[in-house]
């Protein structure tokens, strides 16, 4: 039994499986484009970083 | 987001399987036309906002906005399969038609209301995504599963789902719900049901055949030309208020009074007429006045849209 690279039913089909793989690479898109400006005019941000950070330890501190 | 200009998908079938959906079936059953009608008036409802948005935000915005409207429409394709397979206008829609499957459409219309809410709590607001959430429920529950069969009144709740997306654009760029998102979401609840009224008076049987209460059907033909007046001379006034709001300004009122003069006009025109005479003239003042209701709200808010476009020059608004 041989395998057949291509079915009729990929022909048939290729402009709907098209039209769903644009659509979500749009939407990729989108939520990539989202993040940077989320990044770019959001606050400064602060987080865990394999190194001491003064700023941290204190306002960890005050908090207690 | 109501259904009448939807689409009925027959563009979407060259070179197709019977019975196998193409990429453009899913995109009707989104009901782009209903769609864009969101869009602009979303678009608006941001872009007249008293907040600025980063200009990704607000495309992500509407685009969520309008997928969500989109989602209700699927919502709504599946479960009035049945009476759009009675109806002229709609048996060609990818359910009925069999082209989507009934749980396939509820499926997408599902999972793109999810989408499209938590995409937009995390792009915009959650006070806007919670607002979407809110109209997909309105529009694809209340309105089509609850009172769509059961009440004349119809047309007025789905006006309602129609007018939430200005609302929404608002709430997006502010994070509140003002007077101004209130004021043009009375436009559209105001407007809906004379707009609708006189489509069911040139499209008689078609809601006729499928049952769909429509107030010509129950009510009669004299009594829906009075309906549709009556909602014209409630609408005059709210449309001239709205311009004394933020969102108004000199060239919104001047717009809002020849708008609504021209809409009040065409409702007496057909409350003046019986049906002898729309029948004789294959329904001309109904057919006008449906398709200049369609104008009327589109320069409405184009109106708005140049009041917020003319405000960083010192032109638009009350200043």
């Amino acid at each position: 039994m041989t395998i057949r690279a291509e079915h009729e039913l990929h022909r048939r089909r290729f402009g709907r499986n098209l039209g769903v793989g644009l659509a979500l690479l749009a939407l990729a898109a989108v939520v990539f484009g989202l993040t940077i400006v989320k990044v770019e005019t959001g606050g400064s941000l602060e987080a865990f970083d394999h190194s001491y950070r003064p700023g941290l330890a204190e306002r960890a501190g005050e908090r207690r | 987001m109501t259904d009448a200009r939807a689409a009925d998908g027959g563009g979407a079938r060259a070179g197709a399987a019977p019975g196998e959906a193409r990429f453009g079936d899913y995109v009707v059953l989104l009901k782009p036309r209903v769609m864009s009608l969101v869009v602009f008036t979303a678009l608006v409802g941001l872009l007249a906002a008293p907040a600025a948005l980063h200009p990704m935000v607000a495309f992500a915005a509407i685009l969520f906005i309008a997928l969500g409207a989109g989602a209700a429409g699927a919502l709504n394709m599946w479960w009035d399969a049945d009476i759009d397979r009675l109806m002229r206008r709609t048996r060609g829609r990818p359910v009925p038609a069999g082209r989507v499957a009934p749980g396939e459409a509820l499926g997408i219309g599902l999972a793109l209301s999810g989408l499209s809410v938590m995409m937009l709590g995390l792009a915009a607001n959650w006070v806007a995504a919670g607002l979407l959430a809110f109209t997909i429920f309105f529009y694809a529950v209340v309105y089509t599963m609850w009172l769509k069969r059961a009440t004349p009144q119809n047309i007025v709740i789905g006006g309602a789902a129609g007018a939430f997306p200005p609302m929404i654009g608002w709430a997006a760029a502010t994070g509140s719900v003002g007077l101004e998102a209130l004021a043009m979401f009375a436009l559209i609840v105001l407007w809906t049901p004379p707009h609708f009224w006189a489509l069911a008076l040139f499209t008689r049987s078609d809601y006729d055949d499928a049952g769909v209460p429509m107030l010509t059907v129950t009510h009669g033909r004299r009594a829906t030309r009075r309906q549709i007046l009556a909602y014209a001379l409630v609408l005059a006034p709210v449309a001239m208020a709205a311009g004394f709001t933020a969102i108004g300004g000199p060239l919104y009122l001047a717009a809002a009074a020849v708008l609504n003069l021209l809409f009040l006009a065409g409702a007496w025109r057909i409350v003046c007429r019986d049906e002898g005479m729309a029948q004789a003239d294959g329904y001309a003042a109904e057919r006008r006045f449906f398709r200049f209701s369609l104008l009327y709200l589109f320069l409405t808010f184009a109106a708005i849209l140049a009041e917020a476009a003319l405000r960083p020059w010192g032109l638009g608004g009350w200043q």
